[in-house]
């Protein structure tokens, strides 16, 4: 796992990238790969790495050549299936000189051109620059476990890994908080790509590969998300075939994440199925010794140590915890807001930075965990609420549909029957759209998207007329309506955040900040295809989520663990930044004056809802979901102003000397 | 302060309404999101502290919380029963 960037001039008067802006932006990505760096200056392109080994330590130095150092390379992430493609590159004659994954990754893109991407079974972010052509490739998985962002500025086009990558190796790129990523985060949680936080700022999308030539730009879906047309027979096999082949297609999957490495691999255990499930896989892919890891909580309402120590404890493995409490959260949360580089509107990345400093200080440098198996396999309570919510719809007036509901949401029962009409007004809404895209998701954006009344009347004016959700749902792939309702909301639930923020800022960054590389065999790509191609009662079999999953775990978990109701992950939010303890950083972002300078929300307002929080939390009341939610996206929000745009916190000291971890490549004349 | 007054200033200070945003009292508080399920329980334990009433749970329904002219409108009712 790795750190990439680059830096190309897309027109002759350009100034082409300099070493020093390179370095600068390997100092900005050192935790991402800290075993060793290099850059090349290649004429009017640059390219820059840090390396985390785990494949090869000696063949692997990047950025990498070919032959004739016609295409250079830098890559970040793993391509599982390396090994494979490589004899299939050796039967058409190409020859290798190391044992390197990076290796096969440039020969297949010679052999193959673009159309090698698509044959990557794997998790990758990378930059092809090829010097004859003048052409730059950039790629990403299909998913988008791994991140890439794009910046064009003075003629002149930078990529990383990071956004703050790119903010290092030039100055002179114009920092400011995009209104309309503002306006997704409170509407979607989250910012959707190819949108950032910052104008100017674009992600790639996942399964996308853009290339640039000085004839212009082109981006081209390689692959994208996609399910059987209703009705048709996608999988031809009974329940019980699917199980067998569930089964199997996750040990093949967990064993290549495990056995493709030069290091020791762990995984996490958070208690719940999916990860329990992959432990076990993996534990029976390997005789070495085996470190899992969990993250325990001092507050009993969110902890799990029950369950994560019996499955520690039934597969023997090296088991390691932390305990997390409201002050750990309140301390590493303006870390967890530089790493992800966007507002979030729950803490709970936060846990998973501390437990990423627990695996790399167990001397880990990789971790197997169990995301992804919500959204193939139909895990989530929306999911469920939706298939409600549409069988009620089909007859409006019943009394007796929406009391399904209480088998999703168990308060709800046990709420006097008329708070239970309020539920179902809520519930309730919409319910003649339940034919229509983004049904499932409506309750959910309906919710988030009331904070908005917190943004200031500048803010406002900046977002004018755009609409967030008619956006989303006016690109939706056309074959989206022949999809069963669950595909459909599935899809929608991998779009808006899967990548967005689960594989970011809850995944990728919370793991890279320690220099750990997460693998995640549920997004095996045969795995994904196999599961998509299930028809939906396998998944959420009437309204018993991951129903396939679930029997196909059978030997495998712990009962206790299968039979036990699903716990959405999350951690204690706004009441760790309220109260006495209160973290100094909270009540600075907090100032009427930092909420005016930053823009995005009205200062009185904001004053409002601190003191509303501080009120409930004194008199030992708990916050509701909405107030949680505001208060935890206005502090990410104003901390994300404070680090990026004002550059308040302390930037990491910039060490500009060669060293001897670095390569240093210099062609094309250029003095070194 | 009148009924309705006071029920706006409590429905904008609890719920952070910005001063930029005008509340008209028919405003659907419930379908803008600015009273949610848990808000309505807030508004209900404001209305009981403040007007010394007591709401029954049959009466946590829509139709008297839904905008601040409803909420005044059952207050008032509520209170001319109790008196």
């Amino acid at each position: 796992m790795c750190g990439i960037g680059g830096i190309v001039a897309l027109r002759d008067e350009a100034c082409g990238p300099t070493r020093t802006q390179l370095l600068r932006m390997t100092s900005a990505l050192r935790h991402r790969g800290p075993d060793q760096s290099g850059v090349a200056t290649l004429g009017r392109a640059g390219l820059a790495h840090t390396r985390l080994s785990i494949i090869d330590h000696a063949g692997g130095r990047q950025p990498y050549t070919n032959d004739d150092s016609s295409m250079w390379l830098v890559y970040n992430g793993e391509v599982f299936n390396y090994l494979e493609l490589r004899d299939e590159l050796r039967s058409l004659g190409r020859r290798f000189r190391s044992e390197s994954d990076t290796e096969v990754v440039l020969r297949a893109y010679e052999h193959w051109g673009e159309a090698a991407f698509e044959r990557f079974n794997g998790q990758f972010a990378l930059a092809i620059w090829d010097r004859r052509r003048e052409k730059l490739v950039l790629a990403r998985d299909r998913l988008g476990v791994r991140p890439l962002y794009v910046c064009e500025h003075a003629g002149r086009l930078t990529f990383a890994s990071e956004i703050k990558a790119i903010f290092a190796s030039d100055p002179s790129i114009p920092r400011a908080l995009d209104p309309i990523a503002i306006d997704q985060t409170f509407t979607f949680w989250t910012v959707l790509a190819p949108r950032t936080a910052f104008a100017g700022i674009e992600e790639l999308r996942p399964g996308h590969v853009r290339s640039i030539t000085p004839q212009g730009t082109r981006d081209r879906a390689y692959w994208a998300m996609r399910y059987p047309s209703d009705g048709s027979s996608a999988y031809a096999g009974s329940l019980e075939d699917a199980v067998e082949e569930v089964r199997a297609e996750l040990a093949r999957a967990t064993r290549l994440r495990m056995l493709r490495a030069d290091v020791p691999v762990g995984a996490y255990v958070s208690g719940g199925l999916d990860s329990s499930l992959i432990a076990a896989l993996a534990r029976r892919a390997t005789n070495a010794r085996f470190a899992t890891f969990s993250v325990r909580f001092d507050d009993p309402e969110y902890d799990e140590t029950r369950y994560q120590r019996l499955v520690a404890a039934e597969l023997g493995t090296d088991h390691h915890e932390i305990v997390v409490g409201r002050a750990d959260i309140a301390r590493v949360f303006p870390d967890v807001v530089e790493h992800a580089e966007r507002p979030v509107l729950r803490t709970a990345p936060a846990p998973l930075l501390l437990l990423s400093r627990l695996v790399r200080d167990a001397g880990i440098k990789v971790v197997l965990t169990g995301e992804g198996a919500d959204e193939t396999f139909a895990g989530y309570d929306l999911f469920r609420e939706a298939k409600v919510r549409r069988f009620w719809a089909r007859r409006p007036s019943s009394r007796l549909r929406p009391r399904l509901l209480q088998r999703i949401y168990p308060y709800l029962s046990r709420s006097p029957v008329e708070r239970a009409a309020m539920a179902e007004e809520f519930f309730g809404r919409g319910l003649d759209r339940a034919r229509l895209p983004g049904f499932a998701h409506e309750t959910r954006w309906r919710t988030t998207t009331s904070l908005k009344r917190l943004f200031s009347r500048s803010m406002r004016a900046a977002v004018g007329s755009h609409d967030s959700v008619g956006e989303l749902l006016g690109e939706l792939p056309p074959e989206l309506s022949t999809w069963s309702p669950l595909a459909q909301d599935q899809w929608m639930e991998v779009r808006t955040l899967l990548s967005a923020y689960l594989l970011s800022a809850q995944g990728d960054r919370m793991l890279m900040a320690s220099s750990v590389e997460g693998r995640f065999p549920f997004l095996d790509a045969r795995l994904v295809e196999l599961a998509n191609r299930l028809p939906p009662s396998f998944k959420l079999r009437v309204l018993d989520e991951k129903h396939v999953l679930k029997r196909a775990s059978a030997g495998l978990v712990p009962p206790e663990v299968i039979a036990r109701t699903k716990q959405p992950y999350r951690a204690p939010d706004a009441e760790s930044f309220l109260g006495p303890e209160a973290p100094e950083w909270a009540l600075e972002v907090l100032r009427e004056r930092a909420v005016v300078a930053a823009g995005v929300f009205d200062p009185g307002a904001v004053a409002q809802l601190h003191a509303k929080c501080t009120r409930q939390v004194a008199s030992g009341k708990v916050l509701s979901n909405t107030d949680n939610m505001a208060l935890v996206g206005v502090l990410s929000t104003q901390l994300l102003h404070q680090t990026f745009i004002e550059q308040r916190r302390e930037p990491p000291a910039f060490d500009l000397r060669d060293d001897a971890r670095s390569t240093n490549v210099t062609t094309n004349g250029e003095s070194p | 302060m009148t009924t309705i007054d006071a029920v706006r200033s409590f429905i904008v200070t609890n719920f952070y309404v910005p001063e930029t945003i005008v509340l008209t009292d028919d405003v659907s508080l419930l379908e803008l999101g600015i009273v949610d399920s848990t808000g309505v329980l807030e508004v209900t334990a404001f209305l009981e502290s403040e007007y010394g009433i007591e709401v029954a749970d049959h009466e946590i329904v829509p139709a008297n919380m839904d905008s601040i002219r409803a909420i005044a409108a059952f207050v008032e009712v509520k209170a001319a029963r109790a008196a």
